[in-house]
């Protein structure tokens, strides 16, 4: 492979046309976070790449540590709201989040 | 043997299969477990680009602990409306036609990125990266060990209050 930083990113950027493609086409706030899920795993891979191909694999590992524990925190506390969406309005639908406007 | 390039090849190709069936599928089940097999795949390509420590974390948080919260969201929201084999099969084609634009895009995409590729000036310097694994993360990154404490207690905090309203509410018989 004598271009691999291109041939990663090529993935990094098809990662992320499934990821925004999710965001956008569905109303189903589950949907949207595993739409989000696949985003963040594009920016993984991208740090990663980075990392691998600089030959910076120490410096570059406590980022992602970092950004997956932010990641897990985010769509624990995400996941619990969309609980609590469900509970109040019988529906996982983004449109239920209408009534949150004063 | 399989070179580096062709195995990550392979591993990453797996990955956009797996997102893309994540995406697509219409049980929200089966969108969870291929969500967790693009993890995997990912964990796999990151141990083979020398990150082993990043690998386990991606794997065992990721592929793990994610899907667990994801399945129980899930059980928690009970599928609406009822699970007859026609209103699964007209819910299936009507998903198919909303995402059927979707690998049409990636493969396009996917070829013309193949064939317009662009030469980044991205050459690894010489010298050895001086610092190790350790030193980086407890001397260097010591904040940012700080801040992921920080976030963790906040992640725990934030569920402790949605699920204590719930058992409030229980109790009061509101629901």
């Amino acid at each position: 492979m004598e271009n691999l930083f291109w041939f990663l990113t090529s993935f990094v950027a098809l990662l992320f046309i499934i990821g925004l493609y999710a965001l956008l086409a569905t109303r189903n706030l589950l949907r949207i976070l595993i739409g989000m899920e696949i985003l963040t795993k594009g920016v993984t891979l991208l740090l990663i790449a980075a990392g691998f191909l600089a030959g910076r694999q120490n410096a570059m590992q406590p980022i992602v540590i970092t950004m997956i524990v932010v990641e897990v925190v985010i769509i624990a506390v995400a996941a619990g709201i969309v609980i609590a969406s469900y509970r109040n309005n019988k529906t996982i639908s983004v449109r239920a989040l209408r009534n949150l406007k004063g | 043997m399989l070179s580096l390039g062709t195995i990550l090849l392979i591993l990453l190709v797996l990955m956009v299969l797996s997102a893309l069936w994540a995406v697509m599928a219409t049980d929200l089940l089966r969108s969870t477990i291929a969500l967790a097999l693009t993890s995997v795949f990912l964990a796999i390509a990151i141990y083979m680009m020398g990150a082993p420590l990043a690998a386990v974390f991606e794997l065992s948080v990721c592929a793990g602990l994610i899907t667990v919260v994801f399945i129980s969201a899930i059980s928690m929201i009970k599928p609406e409306g009822n699970t007859r084999k026609e209103d699964l099969a007209r819910k299936r084609r009507k998903r198919l036609k909303k995402y059927i634009p979707l690998p049409i895009l990636l493969a396009v995409a996917g070829v013309l990125l193949w064939l317009n590729r662009v030469d980044l000036p991205f050459t690894p310097d010489a010298d050895v990266f001086p610092l190790t694994l350790s030193e980086i993360m407890w001397d260097v990154r010591r904040v940012d060990i700080a801040g992921q404490a920080v976030m963790i207690l906040v992640g725990v905090f934030g569920i402790v209050v949605l699920f204590k309203e719930f058992v409030r509410r229980g109790k009061g018989g509101e629901e």
